[in-house]
């Protein structure tokens, strides 16, 4: 139920209160009741029909390079990187 | 797209993660981490997760399967109020999602409902049952609304179109559930729970910290995971870690979706529409504050303000079948003398073999003999 997929914001319509996006070719109207100020070219997970959140790519990147040094640091890498709030 | 999930599902990361997984856990006795998602499980099985552990590190699955849940009275009710309208010449156009129309209960499922002549349509989006409203003028749209945090999200927005827009045959029928309230009441009936592997996307909804008042209270540690292969072992090193050094904290591995406060916009919607009631699970019990109701103030949105029929106590599960064992992690499908024999997805005797988030629908799909 709470499955959610990435999609790529095409086209905004705040008035009508959707947008269209792009699941790697397949295209679908959804809504930005949840994320209103939601840009054309975001990355966006989409569930049930609804925008719940843009995906940062850039933090999605930082992840994966602080995995790395998971692997080469051990633990100080990783409270460096995964702790909330720091 | 694939630059952000790819690496996600690498094989070598994935070797190094499970090297290190048991490396760690030579330093314990043992540790139990319940998931409380679907989506957890299909990855988990999917990808043979189990089977590269070590023994003493167990992953067993939680009720994340809001259709499992979802109390046999309030399917049978919806299918009432159907009958009732019609009785009182009103036509409801019942909606809800694929894996809810085939729930079984002792009073039959919606689909069994359609075979009566009944107007049910599956939809993927409330969206969908918004537009089948907009353009059915002389009819109710019910949309019988099951799910957590991430699905309660749309319907609070999609009240709010409806509200705002002042359209009168619109109608839900909340049986929306709180996850971490639940987890918490599983915690207090003493099911051992050493770690949480919390789901992604209702972390989406209620931030890393919907979650920490279960770390505060009761020293679990948890991580919010996303949902590739490589998202769950990384989420699985950190627990057995953290449990090895009496850590508990909220740690959000999921951080390319998940932001610490959550979805404002989201949870203000959902305090908006909804209000928190005692409400049961099916198989488990009645849970304290842990279900969501339409707010008074907007009970016109609500179809038991309009038809409210009696129905008695009926038996969640037929006899022998496990599917409340296993909701709260203390029995595999496989241990459950229906699984695969009279219980299939085709004809499937309990809630967890219907949905493709259901346990036993996943277990049994990928064929999961390890």
């Amino acid at each position: 139920m709470c499955l959610a997929t990435i999609a790529r914001v095409l086209e905004v319509n705040r008035e009508k209160g959707t947008a269209w996006v792009d699941f790697g070719g397949v295209r679908r109207e959804a809504r930005i009741d949840l994320l209103p100020d939601v840009r054309v070219g975001e990355y966006v997970l989409i569930h049930t029909g609804f925008i719940i959140e843009r995906v940062d790519e850039e933090t999605a990147k930082e992840i994966l390079s602080a995995w790395d040094e998971v692997f080469r640091l051990e633990k100080e890498a990783v409270g460096g990187y995964y702790y909330p709030g720091d | 797209m694939e630059s952000i999930v790819g690496p996600y599902r690498d094989r070598e990361i994935a070797r190094k993660l499970v090297e290190k997984i048991r490396e760690e856990a030579k330093l314990i006795d043992e540790i139990r981490i319940m998931h409380v998602c679907g989506t957890h499980e299909d990855t988990i099985t999917r990808s043979g997760i189990r089977s590269l552990l070590p023994e003493n590190v167990k992953v067993v699955s939680g009720p994340g399967c809001p259709v499992c849940i979802t109390p046999v009275e309030d399917i049978v009710k919806m299918m009432e109020i159907v009958r009732n309208a019609r009785e009182e010449g009103e036509e409801i156009i019942l909606t809800t999602f694929g894996d809810m129309y085939k729930i079984p209960t002792p009073g039959g499922s919606f689909a069994d409902l359609r075979g009566e002549g009944y107007d049910v349509r599956i939809v993927y989006s409330i969206f969908d049952s918004y537009k089948i409203a907009r353009e059915n003028p002389d009819k109710t749209v019910v949309h019988f609304s099951p799910g957590f945090e991430t699905t309660t999200a749309p319907a609070a927005g999609m009240l709010n179109v409806v509200a705002q827009e002042g359209i009168e045959n619109f109608k839900i029928y909340s049986v929306h559930r709180l996850t971490p309230q639940g987890i918490e009441v599983l915690v207090k009936q003493k099911s051992r729970i050493d770690a949480l592997i919390d789901a992604g996307h209702v972390s989406t909804i209620i931030g890393v910290k919907g979650w920490e008042f279960l770390s505060e209270r009761y020293g679990i540690p948890q991580v919010i995971a996303g949902f590739e292969p490589n998202d769950v072992l990384m989420a699985i090193l950190l627990l057995v870690r953290m449990y090895r050094e009496g850590d508990s904290r909220v740690v959000n591995e999921y951080r390319r979706a998940v932001k610490y406060e959550g979805n404002v916009v989201a949870q203000k919607l959902i305090d908006n529409f909804f209000e928190v009631v005692d409400a049961k699970w099916r198989a488990l019990g009645v849970f304290p504050g842990t279900g969501l109701e339409v707010r008074k103030e907007w009970k016109e949105l609500e179809i038991r303000t309009h038809y409210n029929p009696k129905v008695p106590r009926l038996p969640d599960l037929e006899k022998g079948c496990l599917c409340g064992a296993v909701l709260r992690g203390l029995a595999m499908p496989t241990d459950c003398p229906h699984f695969g024999k009279t219980c299939t997805p085709r004809h499937p005797v309990g809630p967890c073999m219907v949905s493709y988030e259901g346990t036993c629908q996943i277990f049994y799909k990928y064929g999961a003999l390890f």
